[in-house]
């Protein structure tokens, strides 16, 4: 994913002359290009997230399309109050892209994991939020919302799904019909949920874009009350998202996603994925608990 | 009217429109009344002339919480009416404790929590800048607001970027001092690569000459504006007391009676 992003971004500040990218000290040899080509509109800002995103606000304010990149914690989490108020309250739009999804830094340890990324930015209005599966949502993501004139959010993983999926504007997909049980999967977990879902009669929806949420998908599917929803980050996140859209309905609902506990143990990622993500997520017993559950 | 008379008026403004809302920052708004006016009127001055049509410049005033000064500022310039006094900070008012650029005409950022304004100001600067624009951005800081690391995040990157079209105007009323001691100021900005310039902040003939002075410069530049908090009324001076309090009535015509 980082490779399709240096791609694409350095194919928009070619193309749009309004663009400008910030990195905060990362990505400087893959976009060593870039910066030299276009020194005034591409550069290393350093290591001062939050000066860096009241900085790329002047830059919206003054019809500018800032295009901000760093490691998660640091742009969500150490210059939140700079995206709540440079950006969100301004009402200005902005790109901020961010890798090291959840705990995707595992071995590096507590200070560069953010499962609470997506749920702190969905407390600040107007914020678009993005989490792209694979690459290719990703790019579609990109390319047409870089100029949307809202913050927005794309979220990095280094662990994509192996399917490129249609980013189809953030609407969310259906993929599979069922009727057992209905799977709400949010983009990088779908390589998680297809194969404990093989043989089953469940409906599978795919989520990409958390904010704004589409109401719609979820409402106008769901036909089952019982439901499991797997989110790459902290577990529970789009819950209330989930209930609106549903409201008046008696739900029985199972979730599966990033628990709320410092990751101190340092596994590696390879083992974290097949290991630790199975044994947290553990969908199919969640998936089996769930059918066989009296609603 | 002349200068100083003027500025007495806006004092009588900012004193009334605090008195009937019973909210806002007023020896703050004081202490830097000086300086936002001498902005407008310089660049209300330059506009006027053909040479100047195009000038751009922008003011963004950092420390938020002197809005009273800036909007009392504005409605003397026209970017709306006087009656601002009125409805100041009160419900469905337009003219909050803090400003507001999406609901204030002339307001440049929304600004209140400190240490956000200067870094979108130094972002103005440099789009103005790597569009060829000669445009400059002026932004009011307060000396409490030095505490903030992102004021110096962002001197070492106006500095970086050599940014000659960025003036920092450091309100130095001293507010800081019981906390943190900020001094000698012209020292730390020197050593960030500015040009520095220490000026009497409530004195308006000092004032006027930093705007009027139309040299070239290759970096940015800070001014050391020495003020006075809460500068008119002997009883606001330098009184933390009055930080955040307004008058009641029989204080308020005490006030409005020092400010003729």
């Amino acid at each position: 994913m980082r490779k399709t992003f240096s791609e694409i971004t350095d194919q928009i500040i070619r193309e749009d002359e309004k663009t400008v990218l910030l990195l905060g000290d990362i990505g400087i040899f893959a976009f060593r290009k870039t910066i030299e080509d276009f020194p005034l509109r591409a550069m290393n800002f350093g290591i001062m997230e939050q000066t860096m995103i009241s900085f790329a606000s002047g830059l919206a304010k003054e019809k500018f399309i800032p295009i901000v990149h760093t490691i998660a914690p640091f742009l969500v989490e150490r210059a939140y109050e700079q995206l709540k108020v440079d950006f969100g309250y301004q009402q200005l739009g902005g790109n901020f892209i961010s890798v090291g999804a959840s705990n995707d830094y595992s071995s590096l340890g507590c200070t560069h994991h953010c499962p609470g990324d997506v749920a702190a930015l969905l407390n600040i209005p107007g914020f678009e939020v993005i989490v792209p599966g694979s690459q290719m949502e990703f790019k579609e993501a990109f390319y047409k919302k870089y100029a949307n004139n809202n913050p927005t959010y794309f979220r990095l993983t280094e662990f994509p799904n192996r399917e490129n999926l249609p980013f189809n504007n953030g609407q969310g997909l259906k993929l599979k019909n069922g009727n057992a049980a209905t799977i709400i999967a949010i983009g990088p977990v779908l390589d998680l949920v297809l194969p404990a879902i093989n043989n089953l009669d469940v409906e599978l929806l795919y989520i990409n874009q958390i904010m704004p949420f589409n109401r719609e998908l979820i409402s106008s599917n769901c036909k089952s009350n019982k439901i499991l929803i797997v989110e790459p980050f902290y577990s529970g996140t789009i819950l209330p998202y989930i209930m609106e859209s549903l409201r008046g309905r008696t739900l029985l609902i199972e979730q599966a996603g990033i628990s709320r506990d410092f990751m101190t143990d340092y596994v590696t990622i390879s083992k974290q994925q097949d290991m630790k993500f199975y044994q947290e997520y553990n969908i199919l017993e969640k998936i089996s608990r769930l059918i066989g559950s009296n609603s | 009217m002349n200068d100083i008379n003027v500025l007495k008026s806006l004092r009588k403004d900012i004193l009334l429109a605090a008195y009937k809302a019973g909210e806002g920052h007023v020896p703050s708004a004081f202490s830097i009344l000086e300086l936002i006016f001498g902005f407008y009127k310089q660049l209300h001055s330059d506009q006027q002339s053909l040479a100047g049509k195009d000038i751009k410049d922008k003011f963004v005033l950092s420390k938020g919480h002197g809005a009273l000064a800036l909007y009392a500022v504005l409605a003397e310039f026209d970017y709306f009416s006087k009656t601002w006094v009125e409805n100041f900070a009160q419900e469905n008012s337009l003219f909050g404790g803090h400003p507001d650029w999406l609901k204030v005409p002339g307001v440049e950022a929304s600004t209140g929590s400190l240490g956000h304004g200067i870094g979108i100001a130094a972002g103005m600067a440099y789009a103005q800048k790597i569009q060829g624009n000669n445009s400059k951005i002026f932004c009011l800081i307060g000396d409490g607001e030095l505490n903030e690391g992102t004021v110096w995040e962002t001197c070492l990157v106006a500095n970086h970027h050599k940014l000659s079209n960025f003036i920092v105007l450091v309100d130095q009323n001293h507010s800081s001092d019981r906390a943190i001691k900020t001094e000698p100021l012209q020292d730390k900005f020197r050593s960030f690569g500015f040009l520095t310039k220490s000026i009497n902040g409530n004195n308006f003939d000092e004032v006027k000459a930093i705007y009027a002075d139309k040299s070239e410069y290759e970096t940015p530049r800070a001014i050391i504006a020495e003020t006075i908090k809460g500068f008119g009324i002997k009883e606001m001076e330098n009184n933390p007391e009055w930080h955040h309090k307004t008058p009641d009535a029989k204080t308020f015509e005490s006030f409005m009676s020092q400010l003729i």
